[in-house]
């Protein structure tokens, strides 16, 4: 087993396809037992450069849960940064407080030089539009616990496939697992290019769609994005696309009975409320299982586990 | 004067100095640029469109007194990746490489991504890695963008 004492995760490629199963492994762990004091003398930085609550107290509840104290901020414009700190003295602050920082900020790459000034561990909670890796690894827990397995799965993502960063990192993620990629998407958010050519590189397959009804019947997971109204410039553009991708429950009659549908929430109308109620919801346990996927991280990390 | 003799001397009337060679014609006043030998103060001959049996025509820059730093090679290696670099001591060829893009390239290109940290916060060391050399394409060891067009930092 690695031992993931004190190791960064700021990227998803970070990790191997053995780490991933590890924190896995550990996850369905502390799924069964979430309640254990192993971190009580431990301090959790979680710093928040941009709000994001769901991501912020799902990490806040992890640590909580395992007995850590956690200190930080949720928003930036009670902190130095105001005052006009560098990230670089603020992060050598943080980290002489702390035994390991969750951090979110707005700015590309800003977790990774983050890893670079501090002195303990740094977790990614997201930075811009790059990665999310925290998220990446709960879609895969909530995959592999619905599906019995990660391996040989067919993966339909529905909606915004350009600028979804989720999509983007659970497509790299999956690549290690042979599965086959369905795309469903506006022709204007179709996935990018390069990560279309990573897919063929591994070996493996993918196809695009316009129209999600065809693809349901053949799909272990449908992964249904959000699109995002600030993507747009144009605001006719973004109307002309905004309500095309509804999943309701008549769309997934004939849908497979172990088929889950996945979505990073929150929701605005891509899935109809009329899914909630159907065996093939699994949004709101997906955001569930994030607290004990980074239960997992916090302890691995910390080496206690 | 054969061509043979001919050419030894635009490469070697130097007495101490740098010779860059078997620049490709059009990306020799680039190669100026980045070095910044509009502002270079000692001689600078630059040679265009000359003939050459490797490239067709090639450019050609002798800076004299100027020994360049790794930085400056690199930067000359990502516009001209087949150049040669000939290093110049008492009319002694001395060093004679051919350049080679590295695979990391550090502090001298600005990330394209302008939300990228580095981009934001001031003091950040660029760092790239060489993902493909032909077409040149680079990823930002930070954003984690790939990027084709290259900038080079003030």
């Amino acid at each position: 087993m690695a031992n993931l004492k004190g190791k960064n995760l700021i990227s998803i490629t970070d990790y191997t396809k053995q780490e991933y199963i590890q924190i896995l492994d550990l996850a369905a762990e502390f799924e069964k037992n979430p309640k254990q004091p192993i971190l009580s003398d431990k301090v959790v930085a979680s710093i928040f450069f941009e709000p994001s609550t769901r991501t912020r107290l799902s990490f806040e509840s992890a640590a909580n849960m395992l007995g850590a104290r956690v200190i930080g901020f949720s928003n930036p414009s009670a902190t130095s940064l105001q005052k006009g700190e560098s990230l670089h003295d603020t992060i050598q602050m943080v980290s002489s407080y702390s035994d390991l920082i969750v951090m979110r900020h707005p700015r590309d790459g800003a977790s990774r030089y983050a890893s670079e000034v501090a002195s303990v561990p740094v977790i990614n909670a997201g930075d811009g539009a790059n990665q999310h890796p925290t998220q990446c690894m709960l879609d895969l827990y909530s995959i592999r616990k619905t599906q019995g397995t990660l391996d040989n799965l067919q993966i339909t993502m529905v909606g915004d496939l350009k600028y979804g960063r989720t999509v983007h990192s659970l497509v790299q993620a999956m690549c290690n697992f042979n599965a086959t990629f369905h795309f469903v998407s506006p022709v204007e958010l179709q996935m990018p290019s390069s990560v279309k050519m990573h897919i063929q590189k591994m070996g493996l397959k993918y196809y695009e769609y316009t129209n999600l009804e065809d693809i349901v019947p053949f799909s272990d997971i449908i992964y249904m994005t959000r699109i995002q109204r600030e993507r747009f410039s144009d605001p006719l553009e973004y109307e002309k696309v905004k309500d095309c991708y509804i999943l309701d429950a008549a769309t997934l009659q004939g849908c497979k009975p172990t088929m889950k549908v996945l979505h990073p929430l929150p929701r605005v109308n891509e899935i109809a409320m009329d899914v909630d109620k159907t065996p093939y919801a699994y949004y709101f346990q997906q955001a569930r299982n994030g607290v004990y996927v980074r239960q997992a991280l916090m302890a691995a990390i910390l080496g206690v586990k | 004067m054969s061509d043979k003799n001919k050419r030894e001397l635009v490469v070697s009337a130097i007495e101490n100095g740098t010779v860059i060679d078997h620049i490709p014609a059009g990306e020799v006043y680039k190669v100026v640029k980045i070095l910044s030998l509009d502002m270079y103060e000692d001689e600078v001959l630059i040679g265009t469109n000359l003939s050459s049996k490797k490239y067709g025509k090639k450019g050609i820059i002798k800076v004299k007194n100027k020994f360049f730093e790794e930085n400056d090679v690199n930067k000359i290696a990502l516009i001209a990746p087949n150049a040669t670099l000939i290093v110049i001591k008492d009319y002694e060829v001395v060093e004679k490489r051919k350049l080679e893009i590295p695979s990391t390239i550090k502090q001298i290109v600005k990330c394209i991504n302008p939300n990228c940290i580095t981009n934001i916060e001031d003091n950040i060391e660029t760092n790239f890695t060489v993902v493909d050399k032909d077409p040149l394409k680079l990823q930002c060891h930070y954003c984690e963008k790939t990027m084709t067009n290259i900038r080079f930092n003030e």
